[in-house]
């Protein structure tokens, strides 16, 4: 009797489940890794990943400004749904690349990432991103290895408008040797990706074109006493010394190479990443002269001096403070372009389904791209800059610098 | 004889011996090939002495903190860092305004003498209230208890001045009548180099005769030997504590106007590593003694900016000067192993430890 009880009442629990799963009809998510979705009256979420606070806080401060004009250019919509643009801080760091990417990781509603500010950062968060199904696109990641095919740090889903260091450390070394007419040059890098191959590249160029290189030092970020690597540097009378490192430390090597005996007259040059008027303000004096290579905005579309420039002076109350607002400003734009094209569903506002193999094919897939930082074409590892790279020299009391090349 | 000598002698004795061997003959070896290749003019080498007697003066001031405060309490203040801190991030201020009225540059002596008072009061200041606050009650806690709160409370400081002055660094202006060298003979001497290593030795020599010839010193270094004892002599122990905190307050903030002369950039941050440096500064001199911090800090600067150029380019060692932060900490590690007193460690008695 009992067992027969027992039967039946299975029996009819399994009916119930049944019957319960064959509630209302939903759209079937069929993506190959899976969707995002968005209920009626649910945000979109799209987070950031950039550093924004400590020493190099103005890199991703200004990129987050860059990515806000553009949101508020759709007027924080999108297909019906606010927009929510949330985030953690990279640190510029790979122990903050690893804070905001497990962080962000465990988010199931984040659609895409604007991010990070620094490639130490995304080489520890890029995995995990990968492995969540996120579509990673950075504003100012520049180590060559992110976008290079069958490298153990390019991952699927990441793209970058940024351009990649190859282009820039050639620029420089180029500019290095036709310019400047330098024979000797030394570098210095600080164990970042960034700057350590960005160094290698200038290095390798640089002796293609017939130069020496008289040493390759490195420092640490939080370095403040300089004077033991510039000695070893002095040593080598070189006529040029490369560190394409960050403000920090940057600023100190300014300061100190201005001091140190033998190096008081020999060319200083930075790269994007001591773009910004904090240089100036920590170098003081010192900073006369000292070149530093950055894209150039005299060859960004012209919505960059008509729309985006007043917008961004009229909402923070500034020129930009750093380089890659443009580059944010085209990122977040390029995805509020694919999920407009793959979300399926009720586009008015409703329940809507947005897979996220579709959002990294639809990344992937940009083509001509009219952005603010050139015609966007993406690689097939996520390469989408159109990079134009100028060289910038600083003046005391002048801020932006000036553009002496080309 | 040979019986009692193998029941002494542990493993792990050898190995470290052996360890502390090797790294004797890496450095002697590394030195002497970078000698042999002569790659740096004499010099070069002068001015790495300078710049190392620089930093020693710097670190020298703020091991005197953490010395004094060991002396009399026997615990770590790990709070130093942020005693350090606290002066120059809240005088670049006032160096900042100074700067904007033009009176900085017209009267550097009178401005620089400002805002190293301001410095030095808001260190004692701090220093003052972490004695008061955090560490009083825990006078007779076991010795865990207080350096425990001295790491809460050092972060404490290090956020509270975040949230005060805000996470961008600043900077101290530069002062015309420092730029450049002075010539002592044929050596250029930086003039920012001469000021800090000259205006180093002075504190450590006023602060030193403070201890050594007056009464309040002579009350000091009696609480340091007996706190129970001094009181029954008529000592207020508590108000030789607070003079205590005081003096190392008032050191750290000159190091710190110091340091700002020479690195110009202050942030919520920058006492982290020069506190640790000096801390090592103070365990390599002997931890307690006041001689032994100006001899460690002058010994632990000198080693960190002569080192990777000495001995570890000579070992091949690609990009050496990165490693000069090793360089300082391995020897704390080694000291802590050989020498646990200190190049100057005075016995400690039973009692006292």
């Amino acid at each position: 009797m009992t067992k027969k009880l027992f039967v039946l009442m299975g029996l009819l629990v399994l009916a119930g489940l049944i019957l319960a799963g064959c509630g209302a009809p939903k759209a079937e998510c069929t993506d190959a890794i899976g969707c995002v979705e968005v209920k009626s009256g649910e945000p979109i979420h799209i987070a950031y990943a950039m550093v924004i606070s400590g020493p190099d806080a103005t890199l991703g401060t200004d990129s987050r400004n860059g990515a806000e004009i553009a949101m508020d250019e759709k007027g924080g919509k999108l297909l019906g749904h606010d927009i929510k643009f949330d985030g953690e801080d990279d640190q510029c760091s790979a122990e903050g690349g690893q804070a905001a990417g497990t962080k962000l990781a465990a988010d199931p509603t984040i659609v895409a990432v604007i991010g990070t500010s620094c490639s130490s950062a995304v080489r520890v968060a890029m995995p995990l991103w990968s492995a969540a199904g996120f579509t990673v696109i950075s504003a100012s990641n520049t180590a060559p290895d992110l976008t290079l095919a069958g490298n153990e740090n390019q991952h699927p889903g990441y793209l970058r408008t940024a351009h990649s260091d190859v282009v820039q450390g050639a620029a420089a070394a180029r500019f290095a040797w036709e310019k400047l007419g330098v024979k000797k040059a030394a570098t210095i890098h600080d164990g970042s990706i960034y700057a350590d191959s960005l160094q290698q590249v200038f290095v390798d160029e640089f002796t293609k074109l017939g130069g020496t290189i008289t040493a390759q030092e490195s420092v640490s970020p939080d370095q403040t006493d300089m004077s033991g690597v510039l000695t070893s540097i002095a040593a080598g009378a070189p006529e040029l010394i490369y560190h394409p490192i960050f403000i920090a430390a940057g600023t100190q090597l300014i300061l100190q190479g201005r001091q140190t005996v033998g190096l008081e007259n020999t060319y200083q040059m930075g790269a994007d990443g001591m773009f910004s008027p904090d240089v100036m303000e920590g170098a003081g004096d010192a900073v006369e002269g000292v070149f530093v290579s950055s894209p150039d905005f005299t060859q960004f579309g012209p919505d960059y001096e008509a729309k985006f420039k007043p917008a961004y002076a009229a909402k923070f109350g500034s020129e930009p403070v750093s380089i890659f607002h443009a580059h944010a400003y085209d990122a977040f734009n390029m995805i509020y372009a694919c999920v407009e094209k793959v979300a399926q569903g009720d586009k008015e506002g409703g329940d809507m389904l947005i897979g996220r193999q579709a959002m990294r094919d639809c990344m992937y897939g940009t083509k001509d791209f009219k952005g603010l930082t050139g015609n966007l074409t993406c690689t097939p590892t996520g390469d989408c800059a159109d990079p134009k790279i100028a060289v910038y020299q600083y003046h005391v009391g002048e801020y932006p610098p000036e553009k002496i090349w080309p | 004889m040979l019986k009692r000598w193998r029941q002494r002698v542990t493993i792990t004795d050898i190995v470290v011996w052996a360890i502390g061997l090797a790294i004797g003959i890496a450095v002697i070896y590394g030195t002497i090939v970078t000698w042999r290749r002569a790659e740096y003019t004499p010099q070069q080498w002068i001015s790495l002495t300078i710049s190392g007697l620089k930093l020693g003066g710097i670190y020298a001031l703020i091991a005197l903190g953490y010395t004094l405060v060991y002396g009399i309490l026997r615990m770590i203040n790990f709070a130093h860092s942020e005693v350090f801190m606290s002066g120059p991030f809240t005088a670049v201020f006032l160096a900042m305004y100074l700067d904007k009225i033009g009176f900085y540059n017209t009267y550097p002596l009178i401005s620089l003498i400002l805002v190293t008072l301001l410095s030095a009061a808001v260190s004692v200041t701090v220093a003052l209230l972490l004695e008061r606050i955090a560490y009083r009650r825990l006078r007779y806690a076991p010795r865990l208890v207080p350096l425990i709160t001295a790491i809460g409370a050092s972060f404490f400081l290090q956020y509270t001045f975040r949230g005060l002055y805000g996470n961008d660094p600043e900077t101290y202006p530069t002062l015309d009548v420092l730029k450049g060298v002075w010539m002592l003979g044929p050596i250029p001497v930086p003039k920012t180099d001469l000021v800090v290593i000259v205006s180093a030795f002075i504190m450590m020599l006023i602060l030193y005769l403070i201890v050594q010839k007056t009464k309040t010193g002579k009350a000091m270094r009696s609480v340091s030997e007996d706190k129970e004892a001094a009181a029954l002599m008529g000592i207020n122990v508590d108000r030789i504590i607070v003079f205590t905190f005081g003096m190392g307050g008032a050191s750290a903030g000159v190091a710190g106007i110091l340091y700002a002369l020479v690195f110009s950039q202050v942030h919520y941050f920058m006492g982290f590593i020069p506190g640790l440096k000096a801390f090592t500064a103070a365990v390599l001199g002997g931890i307690g003694n006041v001689v032994g911090a100006w001899l460690g800090g002058t010994l632990l600067g000198l080693i960190e900016s002569l080192g990777p150029n000495l001995f570890l380019s000579g070992l091949g060692i690609p990009a050496a000067n990165q490693l000069k932060d090793g360089i300082a900490f391995t020897i704390l590690v080694l000291i802590l192993i050989f020498r646990p007193t200190g190049l100057l460690g005075e016995r400690i008695s039973k009692t006292k430890a």
